[in-house]
């Protein structure tokens, strides 16, 4: 059975399943727990669900330690960017700790955060900036495009013995969703593909899945048939979901709301390009976000995005059907 | 001076005879441990970044041999002295160093990443003061499980400044954490004197608007050391009356000590004076506690050479173990980025 949920409330709902589950399960963060009617509060009381100061060293790294000795923590950040303070925790110290050891502690450990606000919040809470904890070895990054992944993905994550960065997409909090009831994981490191198609591989995350879905719903009314892959987690990556399209396909865009120097895509390009080179019939294409920080004027902020019509252009370039721009 | 800053109620544990014994032990295999790997270094047979802790044994000493193995230890870059202390065992921290097989964490971390959860050092981070948080996080999880563990973490006097430590004793103090800050205030930030960094000489004086229990020490005084230490660590202890258990704090004790060597093993400390004879005399916690000991008739001349000797015959043991282990296998490497679900570690 399934039951319809806003992405953000499906979100809620996997933590409080597994912190109704799972003692060991905290959640905290900066404004959290405020008023004694908060759901979480009355749910596991104020030892579970704590509010910290503005202070993301001592709130990710107190975290870091929690789960050295055993807990699992969640820790609401809201804003990516807000990770950033705390660099030395999250990519030096969560993923780096178990390994160190030579595998005698284990690092549990969740941080929630919200990415790639692109409404008006200008330049320091609208980065698509997942492509800094790509490469961290030991750190897995999900990043859910719907309701029901967005609550499989973080009961996935708050079970995973290892820290995970979950980050979900500002510009889908309020979408509703069908979300299956009671216990759901969705495993992670497996793609799941959106649209069946046979001529052009495209593969997108997060709020871009949809943008690729719109694109490829014009492209069908031209005849061209795309599959839309939304990898659902870049680390670890399901690249056989990916190469077994474009084996088919021959064709690939690739789409990402980062700017292209600190894109996935380009991660994706590389893999396909060593193991599925020959299967190719034309070079790759990215779509992603330009080489800049997020305006804040609203056409601006729509000139540097990707969407549904750079996504088809790019696609009438790769099949030949539109021609290449200088 | 050593000063004290606001004593609690006077419960300090005295060292006794045995006790004596058995911290001297315990500091002459840590420098007799580190005056080796201070050679092993110098012959390229520890090929990493060496921090070594002669002058520091005291505080090591004192703090880990009152602590039991469920109390977990947060320790930094210089880290040896803590690992030993708190009973990490010789041989497989000179093979880690050694980067061999058996290495107490199979020669992934080396010198700066100790960890030996079996006897509660949970770590040792590279970064300064990144450990400080980690600790508060080991407390938090004492507190809410209601057991009386206490959480200790060794820092600098350079970790001070930054923001961790602030962010981190802002929360302890708030959630009142059975955490025990240890400041080994050596004077020098890496290669610079305090001076330089800040106009608050005294750790002490920096918490001091957070209102909790904190003192200076004379870091060579290892008696003063135990009966400071053992005291916070008994109240850190108590349970803290809500009828759940769970202990309470935080406490600081900053221990004023003396680092001998460089900040790492060939510093060339153009920054700073060597150090005469007579006043590392003075501030050499062992020959300080043997002093001590041998006037208080506790210690013959054979008793010292004996405990000396023991501890010198451990440390070519633990390197003949070593040289025995083989070099770590590189292929063990990428197996232990991920831990798998259902795995205890």
């Amino acid at each position: 059975m399934a039951h319809e949920l806003p992405y953000i409330a499906a979100i809620n709902e996997a933590i409080q399943l597994e912190m109704a589950r799972d003692d060991s399960v905290l959640y905290f963060g900066q404004n959290l727990a405020t008023t004694e009617n908060d759901e979480f509060v009355r749910a596991f009381g104020h030892d579970r669900v704590r509010v910290t100061p503005i202070a993301e060293t001592a709130e990710i790294g107190m975290a870091v330690g929690a789960a050295l000795a055993g807990l699992r923590p969640v820790v609401e950040l809201y804003m990516a960017e807000f990770m950033l303070v705390a660099m030395n925790q999250v990519v030096n110290e969560a993923p780096r700790f178990r390994y160190m050891s030579g595998g005698r502690v284990k690092v549990p450990l969740v941080l929630k955060a919200g990415y790639g606000f692109t409404a008006g919040w200008a330049g320091q809470h609208t980065g698509s900036i997942y492509g800094m904890f790509l490469g961290i070895p030991g750190l897995k990054v999900a990043l859910p495009a719907t309701a029901a992944d967005a609550k499989g993905l973080m009961a996935t994550a708050i079970r995973d013995d290892n820290p995970v960065c979950f980050l979900h997409h500002y510009l889908l909090t309020l979408e509703p969703g069908e979300v299956p009831d009671g216990e759901y994981l969705v495993p992670f490191g497996q793609a799941q593909i959106r649209r069946a198609g046979g001529d052009v591989t495209i593969v997108a995350t997060g709020w871009m899945v949809g943008k690729a879905l719109a694109a490829a719903a014009s492209l069908a009314a031209e005849g061209i048939e795309a599959e839309v892959i939304d990898p659902r987690t870049l680390a670890p990556l399901d690249t056989t979901t990916i190469l077994t399209s474009v084996q088919k396909t021959g064709h690939v865009v690739l789409v990402d709301q980062a700017p292209r120097h600190a894109a996935a895509s380009a991660l994706i390009a590389g893999e396909i390009a060593e193991h599925g080179f020959s299967t190719l019939k034309a070079p790759i294409r990215q779509v992603t976000g330009l080489d800049v920080t997020v305006p804040y004027s609203e056409p601006m902020e729509a000139f540097v995005l990707p969407d549904d019509t750079k996504i088809a252009a790019a696609v009438r370039q790769v099949l030949g059907t539109a021609p290449v721009p200088a | 001076m050593p000063r004290t800053t606001r004593t609690g109620p006077a419960k300090s544990p005295e060292l006794d005879h045995p006790t004596t014994l058995a911290l001297l032990a315990t500091m002459w295999r840590i420098r007799c441990f580190e005056e080796r790997v201070a050679r092993l270094s110098r012959s390229l047979l520890v090929h990493g970044l060496i921090h070594l802790s002669i002058g520091g044994e005291g505080v090591a000493a004192a703090v880990c041999r009152q602590l039991r193995d469920d109390d977990a230890v947060y320790s930094g870059h210089r880290a040896h002295g803590h690992a030993l202390a708190k009973g990490a065992p010789m041989d497989r921290v000179m093979s880690e160093l050694m980067g061999r097989s058996d290495g107490l964490c199979r020669g992934l971390g080396g010198s700066m990443h100790l960890v030996d959860r079996e006897h509660g050092l949970l770590g040792a981070t590279g970064v300064v003061g990144g450990n400080l948080p980690l600790a508060a996080g080991d407390a938090l999880a004492a507190k809410l499980r209601g057991t009386d563990q206490v959480t200790v973490v060794f820092f600098g006097d350079g970790a001070v400044q930054g923001g961790y430590f602030h962010e981190t004793v802002n929360l302890a103090a708030l959630w009142e954490l059975p955490l025990i800050f240890v400041c080994e205030n050596n004077g020098f930030a890496e290669f610079t004197p305090r001076a330089a960094h800040t106009k608050v000489e005294r750790v002490c004086d920096v918490v001091a608007p957070y209102d909790f229990e904190r003192r200076t020490v004379d870091g060579s005084d290892v008696p003063a050391l135990w009966s400071a230490f053992g005291e916070y660590l008994a109240r850190a202890r108590a349970a803290d009356g809500s009828g759940r258990g769970g202990g309470r704090g935080p406490y600081l004790l900053e221990c004023l000590t003396h680092r001998l060597r460089g900040h790492y093993e060939g510093d060339p400390q153009a920054y700073r004076e060597a150090l005469a004879e007579a006043d590392w005399a003075r501030l050499d916690p062992l020959a300080r506690l043997q002093t001590d000991a041998r006037r208080r008739g506790w210690l013959g001349e054979d008793e010292v050479r004996s405990i000396e000797e023991a501890a010198r015959a451990e440390v070519e043991a633990a390197v003949r173990f070593a040289r025995a282990s083989p070099p770590a296998e590189p292929d063990a490497t990428a197996g232990l980025v991920y831990a798998r679900v259902g795995t205890q570690s």
